[in-house]
């Protein structure tokens, strides 16, 4: 967009990536939309709503300060940890296994919110580091910490998925942070020895079942195996071109599992084809092109490590989701950025998306300290 | 140690962020390439799969076709039907589905205890029949309660019907659901279809393929909870073909009512053609209820009775002939030059080297040629020339008339028993024929048996002088039947000695017929069922008295209809021929037939098909729900019956005696149990 044409508000605003972001919303409310038998109520009307809310809450986040933001990285932190807390508390006296806490409107999940958390705070963490020290013991235990308490707390939930997103998310700024590269290789072969031991002990059975089912689908077609099955049927069954805006059988059926919320794409697959898929795929290939730009050019460690920490927090959900969907990865349950039915997931994608382009207006402007123009 | 400074930190941060990039877009592409690969590789596989969940195609039975007899009335038709089956595992709570269905249909306890063990035994995928033949609002009741009732199937379609019900049981067969086995054997989707019957036994199993017809189909779209969404499409089915029989209805149902409380079979066929008019085997079973599976009351009731209601008699009830052969082995002598003038003299009995073989009339006949040993049945006269001529002479003979003969009928088994000769018997027990061999032979005991059809087809080949082949199938063509090329006047010197037997001074004066120019002519036998003389053959316990036989032709000098009766047990050929009188008087003149059974019935409380009813209900108060539960599958009380049957057609042992002959009827109503004394075998005393 040529900044002449628009009035200085707009200007900084990264139209390239909101385009095709918005369309995006909209290709998934139209989705939704079909996936409720053709009817506004009840995914698509909300998905579209929620957007606006969580575009203007995005905005809202791209006119923050720098100097605010690194200030709220640890109270930000421990507020979220503590409603992570209560949450677990709540489900605790409830006698259940409460995930999140009723705002009205939508209901929010503590544990979203940590993920975009864990990077700022580790973001943070890593910026005041003094640089010798990023090869110490005390580059890795502090940041571990920051990531492992609420990574067990999400685990015991218990919640797979959010769990190994909040691992990721730390371990991906760590990686960004220059840690030295033989953790990470000693990591990931101690992670290869713990996964097995993870597997038969720490695993609830419903956890197990979906790895097992997810290494031979075909083990347990009409039980666990169902959903990736289906779902496979869907987008394979959708062809090039797909059956058309409201015709997929396997949705409408009720033969695939959750159509609106984590088999979205396979509820879109199977209407709008491979096209369809390939648009989503671009869509979302802009917008993380688009957030490692953001990185590379942020004015200094924080900001970029942010940035980094964020378009992999996208990347993470997108990649999971479509890997799952896809017979690919084991049925967790992450939901898809942008498409499926959900308030949480779309918080968190669109936090992620501000901080993104608060981060653009940054570099911008360098050492800007802007309030709202 | 490497030295971490600001900024060797952020060369390592664009490093890595590219590094990580990287990873980002090379999974962004195998997802594309996974994508592509599942939506345009696979695709084919996966829209078939789509398809497939998307679409259920229910099969509609087809209706089965009718089997007629002769005159193209239906043996076995298909009636509209209001019906309810069990899908077993779609079921969620059985017990309350059971009792709620229970009470809809006004179950009594036993039945109800049948429809949960069936439930219990079942394949899951297997429909189970609840109940069939509903009326409209029962129907309607059980519709309207559906959504409580998962699993359970209310449809409406046609079962098989069989007007005669018990009369045609063992020729037609019944049909049922399939069994395991017969699904394993043919795993087609129309077997497990609700509503699908198969043919079991009898016809309705032989013409199977013929009968069954091409289901119609229904197309319909369901939801993953088999919810139906619309239909699709819809084709009818193609009834089944018609098959005709050779049977006369009438006929075939009158025979088998007119045995009435005996156990035994009537075979009638035509003489021109050797067409079956009438197979009928008593007692019986209906298949009317059969086809809806057995209950545990009916199995009970079927398999406690000691006249084995589930086997057909007239093709593998094997029976020694008795004295039904003589006209045969008079044959055989005729043709073996033997003169039907020349006559012994019969004293009671003949003396064979040490050995005295008693006539049955132990006054003897005094002096007896062919024509009157044949009409007196005189024992002493047949021993006689069958010492001369030999048992060469007759066997042959025999196996000529068709004992011994497997005929080319459309039936799943027929035993056909045995003609014993000097070479059967050595290889059988490795012992040379003696004397006594030929004596029991020549008057149809010993190791001889026969079937009733072999009977049958014996007096038709005797009477008519041709080969005579009986057959089963109208195809509208009329067999030729070669000649049998009996030499000179012989079929005549015959046919006027069996007239004889009725007509004139014989043994079965009472089977004379009562319509005018219609003379029949006969035979009478009495065969003795042990070796022991026990209870004298009359009296006593049923299993040990005699059989009584009677062969049959008519007119007597132009034969169109032969026959054959065997009623076991019936203590003599007394009990056969006025069986074979009203069963002919029927055929000739269907209401003086009828007016003589009727009057029957009266005694002996009504039809086959009700005293078959009322059996069952005396029963099943008696039993009530102690007895153990029914079979699945009632193929396999048949085939248990068929082994028992074969097991009990093996000749016994090896005879060491002649066989004492039984007194025969006699014209003058011989009193009725001439006590003699035990052990009448004299002859092996000494």
């Amino acid at each position: 967009m040529s900044a002449g044409i628009l009035p200085a508000p707009l200007r900084g605003i990264p139209w390239r990536v909101l385009l095709p972001l918005t369309l995006l919303v909209c290709f998934g409310a139209a989705v939704l939309y079909s996936a409720a038998g053709g009817s506004l109520q009840p995914y698509a009307l909300s998905h579209l709503i929620r957007f606006s809310v969580f575009l203007v809450v995005a905005l809202v986040i791209s006119r923050l300060p720098r100097e605010l933001v690194q200030f709220v990285a640890y109270p930000g932190y421990a507020g979220v940890l503590l409603l992570l807390m209560v949450v677990e508390a709540i489900g605790a006296i409830g006698g259940g296994s409460q995930r999140w806490i009723d705002l009205g409107f939508m209901s929010l999940q503590p544990s979203e919110l940590m993920k975009p958390c864990v990077v700022l705070v580790l973001a943070k963490f890593y910026s005041s580091l003094p640089p010798g020290l990023a090869g110490s013991w005390r580059a890795l235990v502090p940041a571990g910490l920051l990531v492992g308490f609420p990574m067990l707390l999400v685990l015991v939930q218990p919640d797979l998925g959010t769990a190994l997103a909040i691992t990721f998310g730390g371990v991906c700024v760590m990686f960004l942070a220059g840690l030295p590269m033989r953790w990470f290789v000693g990591g990931g072969l101690a992670a290869a020895v713990a996964a097995p031991l993870a597997y038969f002990f720490v695993l609830h059975d419903y956890q197990r079942a979906r790895v097992t089912t997810f290494l031979d689908p075909e083990s347990d077609p009409l039980g666990t195996g169902y959903h990736i099955t289906q779902s496979k049927i869907a987008i394979g069954s959708g062809g090039l071109t797909g059956k058309g805006f409201g015709q997929g059988s396997q949705s409408h059926l009720n033969y695939l599992p959750e159509p609106h919320t984590d088999f979205v794409f396979a509820t879109m697959a199977e209407e709008w084809g491979l096209f369809g898929g390939l648009l989503v795929l671009l869509v979302f290939g802009i917008v993380l092109r688009w957030g490692w730009t953001v990185a590379r050019r942020a004015p200094d460690r924080f900001s970029s490590l942010l940035a980094g920490g964020m378009t992999w927090t996208i990347f993470f959900y997108v990649a999971i989701n479509l890997l799952m969907v896809m017979g690919l990865a084991p049925v967790v349950g992450i939901p898809l950025p942008f498409m499926s039915h959900g308030g949480s997931s779309m918080m968190t994608n669109m936090i992620c998306i501000g901080t993104l382009m608060m981060i653009e207006r940054w570099s911008r402007r360098p050492g800007g300290s802007g309030a709202l123009a | 140690m490497q030295k971490f400074t600001s900024s060797s930190l952020a060369q390592s941060f664009d490093r890595r962020s590219f590094v990580v990039g990287a990873v980002q877009g090379g999974i962004g592409l195998l997802l594309a390439a996974r994508m592509g690969y599942i939506a345009v590789a696979e695709n084919e596989k996966y829209e078939m799969e789509a398809e497939s969940n998307r679409v259920n195609l229910s099969l509609i039975p087809p209706r089965r076709g009718w089997i007629l007899d002769r005159n193209g009335s239906p043996l076995a038709s298909n009636r509209a039907d209001f019906r309810v089956d069990i899908i077993p595992e779609r079921l969620v709570d059985p017990q309350a589905t059971v009792a709620t269905l229970s009470n809809l249909l006004g179950f009594d306890p036993t039945e109800r205890q049948d429809l949960s063990d069936k439930l219990d035994k079942a394949a899951g995928f297997q429909p189970v029949q609840v109940a069939d033949g509903l009326d409209y609002d029962t129907f309607a009741a059980i519709s309207v309660r559906l959504p409580e009732l998962p699993g359970v199937i209310p449809t409406r379609g046609f079962s098989r019907f069989y007007p005669t019900g018990p009369s045609v049981g063992h020729l037609i067969g019944y049909v049922g659901a399939a069994s395991r086995e017969e699904y394993e054997l043919e795993p087609v989707p129309l077997l497990v279809t609700p509503g699908f019957k198969l043919g079991k036994d009898g016809l309705e199993q032989q013409f199977e393929q013929t009968l069954r017809g091409e289901p119609g189909a229904r197309r319909v779209e369901v939801t993953a909870s088999g919810r139906i969404v619309r239909d699709l499409d819809m084709r009818e089915d193609v009834q089944g073909k018609a098959i005709q029989l050779t049977i006369d209805g009438p006929l075939q149902d009158y025979a088998a009512r007119r045995i009435g409380l005996e156990s035994g079979s009537v075979v009638v066929l035509d003489c021109l053609t050797g067409d079956l008019l009438c197979m009928a085997s008593m007692p019986s079973f209906d298949p009317n209820s059969f086809s809806d599976g057995i209950g545990r009351v009916e199995y009970q009731m079927l398999s406690a009775n000691e006249r084995v209601p589930l086997r057909n008699k007239v093709l593998k009830g094997l029976y020694p002939p008795g004295s039904t052969v003589k006209p045969m082995v008079a044959m055989s002598f005729l043709e073996a030059g033997l003169d039907p003038m020349e006559a012994t003299s019969c004293g009671g009995g003949l003396r064979v080297g040490n050995r005295v073989f008693h006539c049955w009339q132990r006054g003897g006949h005094g002096h007896v040629d062919m024509a009157k040993g044949i009409y007196q049945s005189c024992d002493v006269y047949f021993y006689h020339f069958a010492q001369r001529l030999g048992m060469d002479v007759i066997a042959p003979m025999a196996k000529r008339c068709g004992m011994g003969q497997e005929f080319p009928l459309p039936v799943a088994s027929q035993f056909f028993g045995t003609v014993p000769d000097p070479a059967w018997k050595l290889q059988k027990y490795g012992t040379p024929w003696a004397g006594f061999d030929t004596v029991n032979a020549t008057i149809g005991q010993g190791y001889m048996l026969a079937n009733p059809l072999q009977l049958a087809v014996m007096a038709s080949r005797l009477a008519t002088g041709n080969t005579v082949m009986p057959r089963l199938m109208l195809d509208g063509k009329k067999p030729t039947f070669g000649s049998m090329n009996f030499h000179g006047d012989h079929v005549q010197v015959i046919q006027q000695a069996m007239s004889d037997v009725v007509n004139g001074p014989g043994t079965a004066g009472r089977a004379r017929l009562p319509i005018e120019n219609v003379l029949m002519a006969g035979k009478t036998g009495t065969a003795q069922v042990v070796s022991l003389n026990v209870g004298g053959g009359r009296g006593g316990q049923w299993k040990y008295r005699d059989h009584g036989l009677f062969i049959f032709f008519a007119p007597f000098d132009k034969p169109r209809y032969a026959g054959a009766v065997v009623i076991e047990h019936g203590g003599g050929s007394g009990a056969a021929y006025p069986i074979a009188r009203d069963v002919m008087t029927f055929l000739f003149d269907p209401a003086k037939g009828l007016e003589a059974l009727h009057a029957m019935e009266k005694q002996w409380g009504g039809t086959a098909q009700e005293r078959l009813a009322a059996d069952y209900a005396r029963f099943a108060t008696a039993a009530g729900l102690d007895l153990p539960p029914a079979p699945a599958d009632p193929a396999t009380i048949a085939r248990l019956v068929d082994a028992e049957a074969r097991a009990a057609a093996e000749p016994s042992a090896l005879a060491s005696q002649p066989v004492t002959p039984r007194p025969e009827a006699e014209p003058s109503a011989v009193p009725l149990a001439p006590s003699r004394p035990a052990g009448g075998g004299g002859a092996a005393g000494r």
